[in-house]
C-alpha cells in the first residue's frame, strides 16, 4: 500500500465527515443549552439551497458560505421561538422545521436544478498541496479547516470560558440559572441560533465542495447521523472530533471493502452501525457516570420564567 | 429545463383544470387526457426528467388532441393507490406509472377501472388493460463499456451501482463484458451504494474506486456528483439518463440518453386510435429508446470506431453483447459459445461475469 | 400599550379546543395569499387542500386510510406523552412491527386458516413492544434518555428492513427485485370491510380510541400517568412506580405502533424499501395536537390525513408542486404548535406597565 493511496484514502474520509461534524458542532452547543433541536436535516438543506443559489446568481462562494450560515440561522429561530417564546414542545417542533426545510429548499431549488457551479477548492496555492504528503494538510475545501476549527473553538469555549460555563449551567439547571440572574432565554435563543448557522454551513459543504449542484434533498438524512453523533460523543467536544472522523472511517472502510470484493458484514449493518453504537455508548456512559449520564439535565423541557 | 418552460406548462395546466372533476362524461371530440406519475421531482435531471421529457415530446407531436397531467414524488407505497385512481376518475384514459414500485398499486388500480389503460414502466405485471414497457438500457452499457475499454489505461474500470437489481446486474454485465471485448484484461470493481440518489455517498464512493485504480467509472446511481469528481481528479466517466455534459465537459465520455418520448407518441396514438392493446415493450438501440450525447474529445477515434460499431450492430440485430461463451464469476460456463440469453434470462438475472469483482 | 402573558391557572378547555381550529383557519387564509404569490389559484389550492377530501365522498375511503395508522401510533403516543416520557421512535417500532408480520406471513405462505392473520397482528404488536422495550431498559436502568434511544433505533429498523428485503426474504418470483412475496388471501384483510369503503385499520383506530378513553379516564393506570406527568417526583401513585409507568407506556406505544405497521403491510401487500413512509413522527405531531386526549387524537389524525389527501388532490388538479404541499404542512404545525400558548397564558393588553402585575403572573 503506498502512501500515496492512503492519503487518497483518508481525503475521502475527511471529505464525508467533514458536514456531519459541523452539524454536529452546532447541535452540541444547542444540547447544552438544555435544547434539542430535531431539524438539522431541514436546516441544511435550507443551508444547501442558499450556498448554491447565492454562489450562482453572485459568483462568490464566500458570500454563499455566509449566506448559508444565515439561513440556517434564520430558520433555527423559527424553531427557537417556538420553542422558547411560545413554550411549544421542542421534539414536535424539530421534526416540523425538517419538513418545513425540505419543503422550503425545494421550491426554491426548483429554479436551480440541472445547473453546475465550479467546486470550491483548497483556499492554499496548489503548489503546496502538490506533494501526496502536503495534500493532507493543504488540499481541502475551506469547510474541512472550519469545521475542525469549530469544534476546538467549541470544546475550549464550553470548558474554558465563562460564557461557555453559563451556557452549560442553563442546560443543567435553568431554573437556579434563571434565579442568579443569568438570561436563561436569551443564552438558549443564541444556542440554537448558533446551530442553525452550523447546520446551514453543513449544508453548503453538500452543494458547494461535495456535488456542487443543487438536487432536492441531497443531504440524504446526514441530519439525523449529526444528531446520533453527538449522543455518541457524550456531548463532549474533543470526543466529537474523535468520535465523527471513527464514522468517517468506517464508511469509507464499507466503500472500499466492497470495491476490493469483501463483504464483511451486510452493507446495512455498517448504514446501521453509527445509531447502534451510538446507543450502546449512551447505555456505557449513562452507567458510569450515574442516572443521565452526560447528557445536560434539561434537554428537551421546556423552560418558562415565572411559570 | 427551463425555469420558463415549467411555469408556462403549470399555468396553462392551471387554467385547463378549472373545471375539474367534469372531464369524466367528456364529449367525443375531446382531447385524450393523458396522465403520468414520477417517482422523483420533474427536475431530478435523471429518471423522471427523462420521462417528463418524452412527456412534453409527446405534447408537442400530438398537439390539441392530447391533454396531459403529472403527479411528482409519488412514493411506492400505498398512497400511490388514491393518486392513480384520482387521475382515473377525473377523465385520463391513459395512465403512465414510471417506476417499478408501482406494480401491485397500478394492478389494483386497473381492476377498478377496466376503461382506462394503464402503462407500468419496468414492471413484469400485465393485464387486459395493463402494458409494460420497459428499455434495454444494457445496450447503452455495451456502448459505454466499449468505450471504457478503449479509453482505460489501467484496465481497471469501476462501476457504481444502487442495489443488486437486474436492471443494475445486467447493465454492470453489459459493461464488462463489452470493455472485455477490446481489451480482455480488463477488470470491473463494483461499488452498490444501497440508494439511488445520495450525492455525498455517491462522490465518496466514487473517490473510492478512483483511489482502487479505476480511470475510467460507470454510474447507475441518479445524480452528476460522479462525474463532477470524475472532472475534479481528471479521470473519466458517463452520463446517465441524460447528457450531463455541463456538468463535467472534460470527464462525460458520453452519455446513455432515455428517450421516452418515442414510446410515448406511438402509444397515445393507439389509444386515440383504438388501437391500444397490453403488450410488452423493451425497446432500445434500434427503436431509438436509448441514445447517445456527443462523444467528448477524449473519445479516440479507435473508441469511436468501436462504439459505433457496437451502435450499429444494434440497430442492424447483428450484434448482442450477451453472446457466448459468458463466464460467471466463478469462471462456470453460464453461456455457449454462439448462443445468446434470451431477455427472459436477463430480466431476473442475479450473477456477475468473469472479471467483476463484486462483494 | 403592551402584551403581556400571563398564566391560567388551569389549561383553557376553551382554547385547548378553540386554538387547533383557529390554526387551520389561519394557515387556510395564509396558503391563499402564498399560493396566489407562488402563481397558482391560491383560493382553489386551498379548497382541494382542505374541502375536497371532507366534502368528495369518493376521497373518504383515502382520508380512512391515511388517518388509521397515524392515529393507532398517536394513541399509543399519548399515554407516554401525559407522563412525559417522550418516544420518538415510533416510526422504528412501527417498521419492525411491519418485518415481524411479514416474517409470520414468509413462514405460512403456503397455510391457510383464520389463524394467520390473528397471529401476524399479535407478532407485530409484539416486535413494536419489544423494541420500545430497548428505550425502556435504558431509561429504567440507566437514565438514558428515551427521546435519544428510541430516535436512533429507527435508523436500525430501517437498514433492518433493507437488509430482510435484499435478502433472506426476497420474493424468489420477483424477478430479483427487493421486496417480500405478495401477502396470500389467508394473510390479507379486505380492502374495506362489508363494501362500507371503511378500511379495517380504522375501524381498529375507532375501537382503540374508546378502550383509551376508558383507561384515561376511568383507570387508576390512567390516572397515575397523569399524576406523573405533573409531578414526576413523587414516588408512587395507586400502586404504579414511576419506572412502571416507563415501561408501560412504552411497551404500550411500541405495540400500538406496532399495530399500525402491520395493518399498513396489509394495504400495500407486501414489504418493499417504500414502506416506511414517515407515519411513526407525523403521529408525533397528531398526539400532540389533539392534546394527547383520545377524542382529540382522532380528530387529529383525520385533519391530518386530510392534508396529505388533499396535498395529492392540489397536485393533480391545480398542479401545485409536491414541496409547496409539505411546506404548507409544515406551516399548519408551527401554527398549532404556536397556538398551544393561548391554552396555558392568557394575553392581556396593558396601556402602560404596571411595576406590581410586571413580573407577576400566577
Amino acid at each position: 500500500m503506498s502512501m500515496t493511496f492512503i492519503i487518497d484514502a483518508l481525503v475521502t474520509v475527511i471529505g464525508i465527515t467533514t458536514p456531519i461534524l459541523l452539524a454536529a458542532s452546532g447541535e452540541l452547543v444547542v444540547e447544552k443549552s438544555g435544547v434539542i433541536n430535531l431539524g438539522v436535516e431541514g436546516m441544511m438543506l435550507v443551508g444547501a439551497i442558499a450556498g448554491f443559489a447565492v454562489t450562482f446568481e453572485t459568483g462568490n462562494p464566500w458570500l454563499g458560505i455566509v449566506i448559508a450560515m444565515l439561513a440556517g440561522a434564520a430558520s433555527s429561530l423559527i424553531f427557537g421561538v417556538l420553542v422558547l417564546s411560545l413554550g411549544a414542545n421542542q421534539v414536535a417542533t424539530g421534526l416540523a422545521l425538517t419538513i418545513f426545510g425540505i419543503g422550503l429548499s425545494s421550491l426554491i431549488g426548483s429554479n436551480y436544478v440541472g445547473i453546475a457551479n465550479d467546486p470550491l477548492d483548497s483556499p492554499f496555492p496548489d503548489d503546496l498541496a502538490k506533494d501526496a504528503f502536503w495534500r493532507i494538510i493543504f488540499g481541502h475545501s475551506p469547510f474541512v479547516y472550519m469545521a475542525v476549527l469549530l469544534v476546538l473553538a467549541i470544546g475550549y469555549f464550553l470548558n474554558k470560558t465563562r460564557a461557555g460555563l453559563v451556557l452549560r449551567a442553563v442546560g443543567e439547571n435553568d431554573f437556579s440559572a434563571h434565579s442568579i440572574g443569568y438570561p436563561v432565554i436569551a443564552i438558549r435563543y443564541a444556542a440554537i441560533a448558533f446551530g442553525g448557522a452550523a447546520s446551514g454551513l453543513a449544508g453548503a459543504d453538500f452543494s458547494m465542495v461535495i456535488s456542487p449542484l443543487w438536487a432536492e434533498q441531497m443531504t440524504a438524512g446526514r441530519g439525523w447521523i449529526a444528531l446520533a453523533l453527538v449522543v455518541f460523543a457524550g456531548w463532549r467536544a474533543g470526543r466529537l472530533l474523535a468520535g465523527s472522523y471513527f464514522f468517517g472511517v468506517l464508511m469509507a472502510l464499507e466503500l472500499y471493502a466492497k470495491a476490493s470484493g469483501f463483504a464483511i458484514f451486510p452493507s446495512q449493518f455498517w448504514a446501521a452501525m453509527p445509531y447502534l453504537i451510538a446507543v450502546i455508548v449512551l447505555a456505557i456512559i449513562s452507567s458510569r457516570d450515574g442516572k443521565g449520564g452526560k447528557a445536560p439535565a434539561c434537554l428537551g423541557k421546556p423552560f418558562i420564567p415565572n411559570g | 429545463m427551463s425555469k420558463f418552460t415549467r411555469r408556462d406548462f403549470m399555468a396553462t395546466a392551471a387554467a385547463a383544470s378549472a373545471l375539474p372533476l367534469i372531464g369524466a362524461s367528456a364529449k367525443a371530440a375531446e382531447p385524450l387526457k393523458v396522465a403520468f406519475i414520477y417517482i422523483g421531482p420533474v427536475g431530478d435531471y435523471g429518471w423522471t426528467w427523462a420521462h417528463d421529457k418524452g412527456r412534453k415530446e409527446m405534447e408537442a407531436a400530438l398537439g390539441g388532441a392530447v391533454k396531459t397531467t403529472y403527479v411528482e414524488n409519488v412514493k411506492e407505497d400505498a398512497s400511490a393507490i388514491p393518486i392513480l385512481r384520482d387521475l382515473a376518475r377525473q377523465g385520463n384514459k391513459l395512465i403512465f406509472a414510471t417506476s417499478f414500485g408501482y406494480m401491485d398499486q397500478v394492478m389494483e388500480v386497473a381492476k377498478e377501472f377496466p376503461d382506462v389503460k394503464f402503462e407500468h414502466c419496468t414492471g413484469f405485471k400485465r393485464a387486459a388493460n395493463v402494458t409494460t414497457y420497459n428499455s434495454r438500457f444494457h445496450e447503452g452499457r455495451a456502448v459505454t463499456g466499449t468505450i471504457a475499454g478503449t479509453v482505460s489505461k489501467s484496465g481497471v474500470i469501476g462501476y457504481l451501482g444502487s442495489f443488486k437489481i437486474p436492471e443494475v446486474v445486467m447493465g454492470v454485465n453489459a459493461f464488462t463484458l463489452a470493455a472485455q471485448a477490446v481489451n480482455p484484461k480488463i477488470q470491473t470493481k463494483l461499488v452498490m451504494i444501497d440508494s439511488w440518489f445520495d450525492p455525498a455517498k455517491e462522490t465518496a464512493a466514487t473517490e473510492t474506486l478512483a483511489n482502487l485504480g479505476c480511470d475510467v467509472i460507470a454510474t447507475h446511481t441518479d445524480s452528476p456528483a460522479p462525474l463532477q469528481f470524475c472532472q475534479k481528479k481528471g479521470i473519466f466517466g458517463f452520463g446517465q439518463g441524460a447528457d450531463m455534459s455541463k456538468f463535467a465537459p472534460k470527464a462525460q465520455l458520453t452519455a446513455i440518453q432515455d428517450i421516452w418520448g418515442p414510446h410515448y407518441i406511438a402509444r397515445t396514438k393507439a389509444a386515440i386510435a383504438g388501437t391500444w392493446k397490453s403488450e410488452d415493450f423493451w425497446d432500445g438501440i434500434k427503436e431509438g429508446a436509448v441514445q447517445f450525447a456527443p462523444y467528448n474529445a477524449s473519445v479516440t477515434a479507435d473508441a469511436q470506431a468501436a462504439a459505433n460499431k457496437v451502435i450499429e450492430g444494434y440497430k442492424a440485430g447483428s450484434y448482442d453483447v450477451f453472446t457466448g461463451p459468458i463466464y460467471d464469476q466463478a469462471g462456470t460456463l453460464k453461456v455457449k459459445e454462439g448462443q445468446k440469453m434470451g431477455l427472459g434470462d436477463l430480466a431476473t438475472i442475479d450473477w456477475y461475469v468473469k472479471g467483476v469483482q463484486s462483494a | 400599550m403592551r402584551l403581556r402573558l400571563e398564566k391560567r391557572l388551569e389549561p383553557s378547555r376553551r382554547m385547548l379546543v378553540l386554538t387547533p381550529v383557529l390554526s387551520v383557519v389561519a394557515i387556510m387564509l395564509l396558503g391563499i395569499v402564498i399560493f396566489d404569490g407562488l402563481g397558482y389559484d391560491g383560493q382553489q389550492a386551498v379548497w382541494e387542500l382542505f374541502f375536497t377530501p371532507v366534502l368528495d365522498a369518493y376521497k373518504w375511503r383515502d382520508v380512512a386510510t391515511k388517518a388509521a395508522p397515524l392515529i393507532i401510533i398517536a394513541l399509543g403516543l399519548s399515554l407516554g406523552n401525559q407522563a412525559k416520557i417522550w418516544n420518538i421512535g415510533a416510526e422504528g417500532q412501527y417498521i419492525v412491527g411491519a418485518i415481524a408480520a411479514a416474517g409470520v406471513a414468509y413462514s405460512t405462505q403456503s397455510l391457510s386458516g383464520f389463524w394467520i392473520i390473528p397471529l401476524m397482528v399479535l407478532a407485530g404488536m409484539a416486535a413494536g413492544a419489544a423494541y420500545a422495550a430497548v428505550p425502556a431498559v435504558l431509561r429504567t436502568r440507566y437514565g438514558v434518555s428515551e427521546v435519544l434511544s428510541s430516535l436512533m433505533l429507527v435508523y436500525v429498523s430501517l437498514q433492518l428492513l433493507s437488509y430482510m428485503v435484499t435478502g433472506p426474504w426476497k420474493d424468489p418470483d420477483g424477478h430479483n427485485f427487493p421486496q417480500t412475496a405478495s401477502l396470500t388471501d389467508a394473510q390479507l384483510l379486505p380492502h374495506d370491510i362489508w363494501d362500507s369503503g371503511i378500511p379495517p385499520g380504522l375501524l381498529v383506530a375507532l375501537l382503540a380510541a374508546a378502550i383509551f378513553y376508558v383507561i384515561v379516564s376511568r383507570t387508576v393506570f390512567g390516572f397515575s400517568i397523569r399524576a406523573i406527568g405533573e409531578a414526576p417526583h413523587a414516588a408512587r401513585y395507586g400502586g404504579f412506580s414511576s419506572d412502571g409507568i416507563v415501561w408501560a407506556t412504552l411497551m404500550i406505544s411500541g405495540g400500538m405502533a406496532g399495530l399500525a405497521g402491520v395493518f399498513e403491510l396489509m394495504q400495500l401487500g407486501r414489504l418493499n424499501l417504500g414502506y416506511p413512509s414517515g407515519y411513526g413522527f407525523t403521529a408525533i405531531i397528531v398526539s400532540l395536537l389533539g392534546r394527547s386526549h383520545p377524542i382529540g387524537v382522532f380528530i387529529a389524525g383525520i385533519v391530518l390525513a386530510i392534508t396529505y389527501v388533499g396535498g395529492q388532490v392540489a397536485q393533480t388538479v391545480v398542479h401545485v408542486p409536491n414541496a409547496t404541499a409539505g411546506l404548507f404542512q409544515a406551516l399548519l404545525l408551527f401554527a398549532i404548535l404556536a397556538s398551544d400558548l393561548l391554552v396555558r397564558y392568557r394575553i392581556r393588553f396593558s396601556i402602560k406597565a404596571d411595576p406590581l402585575t410586571e413580573r407577576g403572573g400566577a
